[in-house]
């Protein structure tokens, strides 16, 4: 058991996590509420990832993130080293690669929620920030909660591109897909045998949970 | 705190109107659906954006396009009760009323869930009211904010007609503790005629017809703006008792009239709706006549209409009701303005339907 990579995907799954969770509250909201031209452009954009092929779009982050990109100088001049083949490298394309599986399902939270119930939190006198978390907040939650659960299942999962722009370092870049990869090439079926079923276990439970705690979210409301 | 409002728009709907509520003021917008008092609403409350308008209330303004002042809903003291309540669905009734309030307070926001009557009612979820007591917990919620204006949006629509019925009672009830100006959007005439103190009759997204409920629901044109052709007053009463043969006594201004299936205690005040078409006049008292109701009163004026009918008002004290009577027929009874006479009522125009209480104060 390679608990190294392993561990490194928990991380990199928290990490995309903690960063996406107010993209989706946010992306998603706005998504939902928002009424302008450039609508569609959007979703199709934010949904890009999920059609495109790994390969292609780590193919993209690569160039992106290199050293001869504007970001990926930005980032050498500002922290002193390149973005790809680095933890910080996965953790942004993994941020950029699980916007589908994060806004999606927060902008259908969002959707739910009945206009008038929005404006009478207004009548109310909430502020927009206060309907947020008062009202919208906790009626969007289901929504919000299977975004989240989907993201960190899926980088948990993630191997194309964490390949195309990570590489395979130990204790930086390789996660324990790589790690299960490797050890597969390597004949060394019964090492691979127990990540896998470690990587299964891991996403069974945290979806159970999930649709577990929505469920009674569902009943509180009802 | 008179609310001053003066709208202007071109879309969604044209829309060119004024009007002023003065505090403690109810004032219903009647109109067709479609006419634009929703949308009226929905401009004073900060949820829609006229072209030019200005919305005052005691002096603070809260929109005003010459001077690119527009308040955001949450910053104007509105209380509004929607059409099919909009209650928080994962807050309790009193965690609802509690969030319209700047310092949530419980023992106030048990007040006034007692106020609207839901006593015990307080830790319920809204799945698990009834409508009548999700809309009594709108209210509450709209009263929390402690509002510079209330604005009720069909609010009574929803519900079954016995709970409406309980309702109109419960607000007839209420208005003694409500010193603001209110406005109630409702395309139900009864409902208007019964609650509010004056009508503003929307028509196109203009006011076709603004006066006191007695005068705009005896004003045909006005009606017929309306699409209503039966003129109708509501006549004050006291419930007297109950008598053996199963009517009950209720005591006009001149006289008694006698009705079934009325159950209102002793003393409780109602109103009772009269069909201009329903009332008989006679100059004296008829006698060896099966009707039962007979009020002395006095005409005040006589309006011809189109056709052969003509529009009799009559004051029964203090009241006034009207009576439909053909021009051949006020010609024949020589009806002048200050003449006496006796307005017969049928019994059967009475219906229990028509009969509502009118609160107890």
């Amino acid at each position: 058991m390679d608990w190294t990579s392993l561990t490194l995907s928990l991380e990199l799954a928290a990490w995309t996590v903690a960063i996406l969770l107010p993209v989706s509250v946010l992306g998603g909201r706005w998504l939902a509420y928002g009424r302008f031209r450039a609508k569609g452009a959007v979703e199709a954009l934010v949904m890009l990832p999920l059609v495109l092929p790994p390969t292609v779009f780590g193919f993209y982050l690569l160039l992106a993130f290199g050293r001869n990109s504007p970001v990926g100088a930005f980032w050498q001049e500002t922290f002193g080293h390149q973005l790809v083949f680095t933890f910080e490298g996965l953790v942004v394309a993994s941020v950029i690669f699980n916007l589908p599986f994060a806004i999606q399902p927060a902008q259908r939270g969002f959707e739910a929620i009945a206009v008038d119930l929005r404006e009478a939190a207004a009548t109310c006198g909430m502020s927009p920030w206060r309907s947020l978390w008062k009202v919208e907040l906790p009626l969007a939650w289901p929504g919000l909660m299977t975004a989240m659960v989907l993201t960190f299942a899926q980088t948990l999962g993630e191997f194309g591109i964490v390949l195309m722009g990570g590489g395979s370092i130990p204790g930086e870049t390789k996660t324990v897909a790589i790690a299960i990869y490797d050890r597969v090439q390597g004949f060394d079926m019964q090492g691979a045998g127990i990540m896998s079923a470690a990587l299964v276990a891991i996403s069974f439970s945290a979806i159970a949970i999930t649709y577990g705690l929505s469920a009674r979210v569902g009943r509180r409301l009802a | 705190m008179t609310l001053k409002v003066a709208l202007r728009a071109d879309v969604p709907i044209p829309l060119d109107v004024a009007f002023s509520v003065a505090p403690g003021e109810l004032v219903a917008l009647v109109g067709h659906s479609g006419s634009g008092k929703t949308t009226i609403l929905r401009a004073i409350a900060g949820l829609w954006q006229p072209e030019e308008a200005r919305v005052t209330v005691a002096g603070a303004v809260w929109l005003d396009s010459a001077a690119k002042v527009a308040l955001p809903a949450h910053r104007r003291h509105v209380g509004m009760v929607f059409q099919n309540y909009a209650l928080f669905p994962h807050m309790t009734a009193a965690g609802n009323v509690m969030a319209a309030m700047e310092r949530p307070d419980r023992a106030e926001a048990l007040r006034l869930l007692d106020l609207v009557n839901l006593h015990g009612f307080a830790d319920r979820k809204p799945a698990q009211l009834s409508g009548g007591q999700q809309q009594r917990v709108a209210l509450a919620r709209a009263l929390a904010r402690k509002p510079a204006a209330l604005l009720l949006d069909e609010p009574f629509s929803a519900v079954d007609r016995a709970t409406r019925e309980r309702l109109h009672a419960e607000i007839l009830a209420l208005r003694a503790h409500l010193a603001m100006p209110m406005i109630l959007v409702t395309h139900d005439m009864n409902e208007a005629q019964l609650l509010a103190d004056r009508m503003v009759v929307i028509e196109r997204g203009r006011v076709v017809r603004e006066g006191t409920t007695a005068a705009v629901m005896a004003d045909p044109d006005a009606l017929r703006a309306m699409g209503i052709r039966e003129v109708a007053a509501m006549l004050p009463v006291t419930v007297e008792g109950a008598d053996e043969d199963g009517l009950t006594r209720l005591d006009a201004a001149t006289g008694p009239l006698y009705l079934p299936g009325v159950d209102s205690a002793p003393g409780t005040r109602l109103r009772v709706r009269i069909m201009a078409h329903e009332v008989i006049l006679s100059r004296d008292r008829p006698v060896g006549l099966s009707a039962q109701n007979i009020l002395p009163c006095t005409v005040t004026a006589i309006r011809a209409g189109d056709g052969p009918g003509v529009m009799v008002h009559l004051a029964v004290g203090a009241d006034e009701i009207v009576a439909s009577i053909t021009r051949r027929a006020a010609a024949q009874l020589a009806l002048q303005p200050g003449d006496t006479a006796h307005a017969i009522l049928k019994s059967m125009s009475v219906a229990r339907d028509h009969i509502t209480g009118a609160g107890r104060t």
